[in-house]
């Protein structure tokens, strides 16, 4: 069941799953987990709003992120990209291109067929963008162009042309099952059929892809906009065949990713050779055509449900197949909710992944989750409509504190039963149609619900170094990226609350692979990767200056306390040291290693939890729908700092929002490329689309998980938010709409098919 | 908030500029057709033909002074030669303010605006926001506000806001959405950076 989306290129990387789940086998569980427990919730900082230690940087502009950055000598390289979504490469003659004065470099990077439009074909490296475009339009290349197809319902029937030369186009990539589902249908009182589906989404991170690349007496030095420095860094040694001690990647600051960062990328490859043959400094930068077109999307799916439940709402059994598709690449399983989030006995999962002539799919925040929800949380709605019970109600009903359904380990904290409480108040649940599409007029109100569950547990073996300078400064460290998120912030936090000291005056480095490993920022593991390995390393700063006050105020260790930049003897309180005393007694920096440990996988699952709700207007003559209030709670374990952590969700629900309503790539079947590659016509929502949204943390640790009991929050709010919108317009209309985005013309074709049944 | 992606004040627009030129693409290959003309006809009358010309503005209150061809950006000159790398280059086709800049105080979307068209003015971008050290209120309030997530856009939206709080200390309900709606947020913090708008609106009312 292993998932088929890559964290990085090459062999012996992460797939995207084995990170969500804290990083596959690269580390073992702990069995006998014996870990401390969280401290009392006395903390000053964690837990609390903390502003971004960058914010100057940031609202200056002073921050520079990869496209910012302009090194000595550097050329700009530009790439050739097929405008054949699929040809064999017959020639490619680089020589025009070369002779064009101010050209460098020239690299051909297509060998034998192009399997969609945007791969690449040549390379070149002028001394401005300018020249490097004039440079392309030189390259000579000669196209045998061959029948393709970019549309998935096609590409999945008999005789349609083969994007993966002699493999067919349907591939059987995930199953599951437990029980016996035809069982489990002949016990309900109620058998449900219905069909959902969801286009391809594109991450559009606002920064584009783009590398730098520099030798240096052998090395190799790229600033990358990346999620994951450690995983470039490993690729580009495999994909260069050089060893990876002598790559150094680096992302300070970087504009978005959403998944499609993951890994070492084709384009900073080519920057690297083309580097290597110019001799100087090379930066390629994507284009936001680019972006649409080359760097993955969020699969579609064409979910088919099928499930039973009796009149009191148990459900009996539940079934599903997928077929989803990823381009060039695999589809996402969406099996993970459907198989663990309610109570029920027979469950079956077939998943397929379709392929056809558009790039590789990428991760893209909660693959295959945020999908998977808006079929099975539509499907419980449904199900509620049909035995005339309240969704929530149905959810608790069939609520599970063992995954796989009830049938597998406890789940070591579960607080989605309070999300339901704490988002229902919030958004007045009390106020939705008892009956879907009761409502009167022209414009119908609903409010729907969903549930969201995921990993982010961390990844064991993540390492943060704490360095103590005698002038009493601090430095924490760790070879993670701050992708927006806010890790920065967190790690200072975290620091500050053991050390005694204030956010601010902690030095924090990150994003680069000169300092200690960490996971992709992906599968929502960098807070409780980091923050532990911080937490741990200071915790053992705090142990060597309490015993140098011990030394130098005569008492034992243990009884030394920290208070007010000074540290006191317990027993006796007049014996104090101040903290710049006891710095300075260190004499040299000492640094502190910390290290996040594994935690007891096999005897607890270890998962996020969240609830949404949505409120909605459906316009019956327009068919558009409009978002008017939005409440989300989430059980995350401890929340490190409040002020992020809403961002997070907020963000999280503006795009699941604009993914409900908005937004699809389509594709021209004439000629095999996208018809919307830029923001206007690929719709995204603006500050006009979307309401305020409350957002709840249930208060809650998990002592077993780490040193802070701290989970993921990145993806588990990304994960329910189309689909409360979804679900919020069944109850405003009285049919759910299946698709997304619910364009107005879906929308409408919904009301017409409600219309056509009463 | 309207925004001219490209001023009125002098000569032609851009789209007549390109009509001019012979072409859609903005190749350097229509330019040597035109050269040795003086000025070629529009409709608007005739322009004069450049292969370059010189330049001067002022950036964030500093003077420069440059050749720049007829079809670079002004987001490309910041960027690229004056090194002012606070405006972004997201979409690079004006629809989603990431580049915006104010242009004698009225916001502009400078991957939109022709370099030669700031000729004589003055361009004021992220950069150019704090006074003396100090940080815009705005700026102050996307700070306490947590106004932004990866941070790419909001030089983009900085500009905006101070230059519609500029002109409106007290705002109604709906006015700052409308006013921000030409900014994209894929984060998709809005509802943070409308807060932080609304604070320092009301921080700069009180001031």
């Amino acid at each position: 069941m292993a998932g088929k989306k890559r964290a990085d290129i090459g062999e012996g990387s992460l797939l995207y799953n084995d990170l969500a789940r804290g990083g596959g086998d690269l580390y073992p569980p702990v069995r006998d987990q014996s870990q401390p427990p969280p401290e009392s919730p006395g903390y000053t900082y964690i837990g609390k709003p903390t502003s971004r230690i960058d914010g100057r940087e940031v609202v200056t502009g002073e921050a520079l992120y990869t496209h910012d950055i302009k090194l000595r000598d550097m050329l700009i390289g530009k790439i050739l990209r097929s405008p054949h979504a699929c040809a064999e490469v017959v020639s490619i003659d680089l020589a025009p291109a070369l002779a064009v004065p101010g050209v460098l470099a020239g690299l051909k990077l297509a060998e034998g067929k192009v399997r969609y439009a945007g791969e690449q074909v040549a390379a070149v490296a002028a001394v401005d963008a300018r020249t490097a475009d004039k440079a392309l339009t030189r390259i000579k290349v000669d196209y045998k162009v061959v029948p393709f197809v970019v549309e998935w319902q096609k590409a999945r029937q008999d005789g349609s042309p083969r994007v993966r030369d002699e493999k067919s186009n349907v591939e059987k990539f995930n199953e599951y099952a437990r029980g016996d589902v035809d069982k489990g249908f002949a016990a309900a009182d109620v058998v449900l059929e219905r069909t959902f589906s969801t286009g391809v989404e594109i991450h559009h991170p606002t920064e584009t892809h783009g590398s730098i690349a520099k030798w240096e007496e052998g090395r190799l030095i790229v600033h990358d906009s990346s999620q994951n420095v450690h995983g470039v860094r490993d690729g580009l040694a495999r994909a260069l065949k050089i060893p990876a001690a002598d790559v150094t990647v680096i992302t300070r600051y970087m504009g978005g990713g959403f998944g499609s960062k993951l890994g070492a990328n084709d384009y900073t490859v080519a920057a690297a050779r083309l580097a290597r043959e110019a001799r100087r400094p090379v930066k390629i930068v994507l284009s936001r055509k680019d972006n649409a077109m080359c760097v993955g999307f969020r699969p579609s799916t064409y979910q088919s449900y099928k499930a039973g439940v009796r009149k009191d709402g148990t459900l009996t059994a539940l079934s599903v197949v997928n077929f989803s598709c990823g381009g060039v690449g695999y589809g996402d399983e969406i099996a993970e909710p459907v198989i663990d989030l309610y109570e029920c006995p027979n469950c079956k999962v077939e998943e397929f992944s379709v392929f056809d002539n558009t790039c590789a799919s990428r991760a893209c925040r909660a693959p295959g989750h945020t999908q998977s929800m808006l079929g099975l949380e539509g499907m419980m709605d449904a199900l509620a409509a049909a035995v005339g019970m309240d969704p929530l109600e149905l959810r608790r009903k069939n609520y599970s504190t063992r995954n796989r359904g009830g049938t597998g380990i406890p789940y070591s904290t579960k607080g989605l039963d309070k999300c339901y409480d704490a988002g229902a108040k919030a958004v007045g649940w009390e106020r939705r149609n008892a009956v879907p599409g009761a409502g009167i007029g022209r414009v119908r109100r609903g409010i729907g619900v969903s549930s969201s569950i995921w990993w982010g547990g961390g990844v064991p073996g993540t390492l943060a170094d704490i360095v103590l300078y005698p002038d009493g400064s601090v430095e924490a460290v760790c070879g993670t990226q701050d992708i927006g998120t806010g890790t920065r912030t967190h790690m200072a936090v975290v620091a500050a609350e053991t050390l005694g000291l204030e956010p601010k005056d902690i030095t924090v480095r990150l994003g680069d692979t000169e300092y200690p490993w960490a996971p992709a920022s992906g599968g929502s593991q960098t807070t409780p990767s980091v923050a532990p390995a911080v937490r741990d390393a200071a915790l053992k700063a705090l142990d060597r200056l309490k015993q140098i006050a011990a030394e130098k105020l005569q008492v034992r260790p243990e009884d030394v306390m920290m208070e007010s930049r000074t540290f006191r003897s317990g027993p006796e309180p007049s014996k104090s040291i101040p903290f710049a005393e006891v710095y300075r007694a260190l004499r040299r920096e000492a640094v502190f290693h910390g290290e996040r440990p594994g935690y007891p996988t096999d005897k607890f699952a270890f998962n996020t939890f969240g609830a949404h709700f949505a409120e909605v207007e459906v316009d019956l003559d327009t068919g558009k729908v409009r978002v008017l209030k939005y409440a989300a709670a989430h059980d995350s374990g401890q929340i490190i700092n409040t002020r992020t952590a809403e961002s997070q969700v907020i963000g999280a629900v503006t795009q699941g929002l604009s993914t409900a309503v908005f937004e699809e790539r389509i594709m021209d079947s004439t000629t095999g490329n996208p018809v919307n590659p830029n923001l206007e016509d690929y719709k995204i929502a603006t500050a006009l689309d979307v309401p305020e949204i409350g957002v709840t943390f249930i208060p809650m640790t998990d002592p077993r998980l780490n040193n802070l009991g701290a989970k993921g929050l990145g993806e588990p709010p990304r994960i329910p938010s189309s689909a409360a919108v979804a679900n919020a317009v069944f109850n405003a209309i009285g049919v759910h709409v299946g698709s997304i985005p619910m364009t107005p013309a879906r929308v409408l074709a919904a009301i017409a098919r409600r219309e056509a049944r009463s | 908030m309207d925004k001219r992606t490209d001023g009125k004040v002098r000569g032609v627009s851009r789209r007549d500029f390109i009509k001019g030129m012979g072409a859609g693409a903005l190749g350097s290959a229509v330019i040597p057709q035109l050269l040795g003309q003086e000025a070629i006809q529009t409709k608007r009358g005739r322009v004069p033909v450049y292969e370059k010309k010189q330049v001067a503005l002022t950036v964030n209150g500093k003077p420069a002074s440059l050749m720049v061809a007829p079809n670079e950006t002004l987001l490309d000159v910041l960027r690229d030669r004056l090194g002012v790398t606070g405006p972004k280059k997201v979409c690079d086709h004006g629809q989603c303010g990431g580049c915006t800049v104010l242009l004698d105080g009225t916001p502009v979307y400078a991957c939109m605006s022709l370099a030669i068209r700031a000729d004589g003015r003055s361009v004021t971008t992220v950069e150019g926001l704090a006074k003396d050290g100090r940080l815009h209120p705005v700026q102050d309030a996307f700070i306490e506000n947590d106004g932004y997530q990866c941070g790419f856009c909001t030089p983009g939206f900085l500009v905006t806001a101070a230059a519609f709080l500029d002109g409106n200390r007290n705002p109604a309900t709906g006015e700052i959405e409308r006013a921000l709606s030409g900014n994209l947020c894929r984060c998709g913090n809005y509802p943070k950076i409308h807060r932080a708008v609304a604070a320092a609106a009301r921080k700069m009312k009180g001031a």
